[in-house]
């Protein structure tokens, strides 16, 4: 079996270890018979160093005993090569002739010793994932997987993804030579399908969920095609966002919606501001005038009432009241005013009154002078009252005490 | 030593019968030759024979295998664009003879083999499209097309082309700079946007609150004003009622009251005649 160069191949590449192992065990237990035999009068333990208890014993037993029994424990050894152990959460794959013949679940089972039967473990339970875009970190990008184009021929840059775990061994084994490898393919192409189909906004917003499920669908639809025995049973986008160089540009959209939102909230802050304070302006109107009414008729009606009553006494005596009133009134006019008495009549036209002047001093000085222009010359009415006006105030105050004597 | 005949008669026949057998595993097709000659094909698994020495077996895959482009291959659209394709095929050995036949069994030749087909075709599918059908329009079809020609190709060399997918199909890097200033200019056209329309929003808002706001004083304005009217149209009648009674005195009495209230003011100067009624008897006390 040794000079066929396509048995030794197929025997390193898919056979379990345990059975070359056993092969080059019974190898050697042969060989170690031959050369037992033929130089049995050398040493006993020539090439015993690197062999097993079980070659001793060979040894010794070949020695005694007749090669029937020793086929007869070599038969044995050899069937017993047939157990194997699968572990919880993988299936042994039973290869009779190189054709599959059984699925064996966990624990511990049999099959033909080799090579009429052989058995290849699959992990079947554990979920395995592979990464698109980057690697172990979602920091540590690949940007020939990551940046894609969209339909509206943007570029975004998408890291996902996709767990997926054997839904059949026996198809898993058969019919892909590197099955892990397809499934990396068959994601990438169809992301990039689906984000081909998409646009830029829909992929980075809205439509995240959509893709990955979009893209799971197709995954699967891929790999079903080429009977690879797996489901996929997650695709999750872990970042989908514009490339670095125009990711300036996209976080200021953003933030300009931040902006929007904000003169609105600031205009609806005005609103807020104005309208109520116009209402309560608007109440304080009302109640003013509601003040201003009350005030108008009451004060009507005390007038009113006041001019009745002094009609009354006026009816019984109206000429005298008459004059009292008036004199009554001049009296309180003039004590409040200042006053001017002039006779126009024995004056001449010239007579000047610096009106003005004087109501200057008035209000620089808190004296109330009063001038009283007797029916004299015209000359002696007005002194200057700049340069002379101690002596006017003076004069004045004698004016007023004699005003107040004759009264 | 007769045991030990025995013994070297068991080996030398297990080794001829080691060398006589030979298993098709599920996963492999496999030629028989015969000094150089293919006399039969194994294409299901199985223990079979062959005359040890004379016949020798090959045994080829029969799984799907994958060609997968090292290298994005450059193509021109209808537009004359270029973009950078990268692609997997996924195919499988159906006609072992053939496929010995023409390629030797030699895996890489047939890889080269299929490349050149899809690349010739695929350049064929471009250069009837533009960017935005291959990108997204037409991808599937693109696809699907290039699967049956490939297949229809492949056929001769004794392969199956299960499939044939785009993987990325991207702008050179020259041309993704000017896409980059693109999007950049467009997010720029959004973020102004937006940004306008907030203001627009919040002059509406605040102008909407201003009109409210001059709206409601004028209806109160307006209410104050009936109210006023009211008052004094009440409050004149009253007035009315009462001075009918004597109108002339009324006259009298409220002008009295009017001269009272108007010169209050020290500041008023009064230039009087002395020969008004009331200085007559300033002048002489038995006026008359």
């Amino acid at each position: 079996m040794t000079n066929d160069p396509q048995w030794g191949r197929k025997k390193n590449g898919s056979g379990p270890p345990d059975l070359d192992e056993i092969l080059r065990n019974v190898n050697k237990k042969l060989n170690d018979l031959f050369g037992g035999s033929r130089k049995r009068t050398s040493s006993n333990n020539s090439g015993d160093g690197s062999n097993s208890g079980g070659g001793d014993n060979f040894k010794r037993l070949g020695g005694g005993l007749s090669v029937g029994v020793l086929l007869v424990i070599l038969l044995m050894l050899w069937m017993a090569s047939g157990f194997y152990i699968v572990n919880e959460g993988q299936r042994g794959v039973v290869l009779r002739f190189g054709q599959y013949s059984e699925t064996t679940p966990a624990g511990l089972s049999w099959h033909l010793p080799y090579p009429a039967e052989t058995v290849e473990l699959v992990n079947v339970s554990q979920v395995r994932t592979i990464e698109i875009g980057y690697r172990k970190n979602v920091s540590s990008k690949v940007l020939k997987e990551s940046l894609m184009l969209t339909d509206d021929e943007n570029i975004i840059d998408i890291q996902f993804a996709v767990q997926y775990i054997l839904k059949s061994p026996q198809e898993y084994l058969f019919n892909n030579r590197d099955p892990d490898e397809a499934v990396l393919q068959a994601a990438e192409s169809s992301i990039r399908e689906v984000i081909g189909k998409s646009t830029m906004d829909y992929v980075l917003y809205e439509g995240r969920e959509d893709v990955a499920a979009k893209a799971t669908v197709l995954m699967q639809s891929l790999l079903d095609r080429y009977k690879i025995g797996i489901a996929i049973s997650k695709v999750t986008m872990q970042n989908a966002q514009p490339p670095e160089q125009v990711q300036a540009a996209f976080d200021d959209a953003v933030k300009a919606g931040q902006d929007k939102e904000r003169q609105k909230n600031e205009g609806e802050a005005y609103a807020n501001d104005v309208i109520p304070k116009a209402k309560g302006n608007a109440a304080r109107l009302m109640e003013e005038s509601e003040g201003y009414k009350q005030r108008v008729i009451e004060n009507s009606a005390g007038d009113a009432n006041r001019f009745k009553q002094i009609l009354v006494e006026y009816d019984k005596a109206p000429d005298v009241t008459r004059d009292r009133l008036y004199l009554d009134m001049m009296q309180e006019v003039l004590m409040k005013t200042n006053k001017i008495l002039v006779d126009s009549k024995s004056s001449n036209n010239l007579l000047y009154l610096p009106l003005d002047k004087m109501i200057e001093k008035r209000s620089t000085t808190t004296a109330t002078p009063t001038v009283v222009a007797p029916a004299a010359p015209p000359q002696a009415v007005s002194p200057d009252p700049i340069n002379n006006a101690a002596r006017t105030q003076r004069s004045r105050e004698a004016f007023r005490v004699r005003d107040r004597e004759s009264r | 030593m007769k045991s030990q005949t025995l013994l070297a008669v068991l080996v030398v026949l297990f080794l001829l019968v080691s060398s006589s057998l030979y298993i098709v595993d599920q996963r492999q097709r496999a030629i028989v030759f015969q000094l150089g000659e293919v006399v039969s094909v194994k294409t299901s698994p199985g223990l079979y024979f062959k005359i040890p020495m004379v016949q020798n077996v090959r045994f080829f895959d029969s799984r799907i295998l994958t060609m997968d482009a090292e290298e994005p291959e450059r193509f021109i659209t209808s537009e004359k664009k270029n973009v950078l394709v990268d692609l997997f095929v996924k195919w499988r050995i159906v006609d072992v003879k053939q496929y010995y036949i023409s390629v030797q069994g030699d895996e890489a030749l047939a890889r080269v083999r299929l490349a050149q087909t899809v690349n010739s075709s695929l350049r064929d599918e471009f250069g009837n499209r533009t960017v935005h059908e291959v990108i997204s329009g037409e991808r599937d079809k693109i696809m699907e097309i290039m699967r049956q020609k490939a297949d229809a190709d492949a056929r001769n060399i004794g392969v199956e082309v299960v499939d044939v997918r785009l993987k990325r199909v991207d702008l050179p890097s020259e041309v993704s700079e000017s896409v980059y200033r693109r999007m950049e200019a467009e997010r720029k056209r959004v973020a102004n946007e937006l940004r306008s329309t907030g203001f627009a929003d919040s002059e509406k808002i605040r102008s909407n609150a201003d009109r409210q706001r001059e709206v409601i004083m004028a209806k109160a304005y307006r209410d104050a004003q009936k109210n006023k009217g009211e008052g004094d149209a009440k409050a004149t009648k009253i007035y009315a009622e009462a001075f009918s009674k004597n109108p002339e005195f009324y006259s009298f009495y409220r002008s009295l009251e009017a001269y009272k209230q108007s010169f209050q003011n020290k500041s008023d100067m009064m230039v009087l005649e002395p020969n008004s009624e009331f200085f007559k008897y300033l002048k002489n006390s038995k006026a008359k």
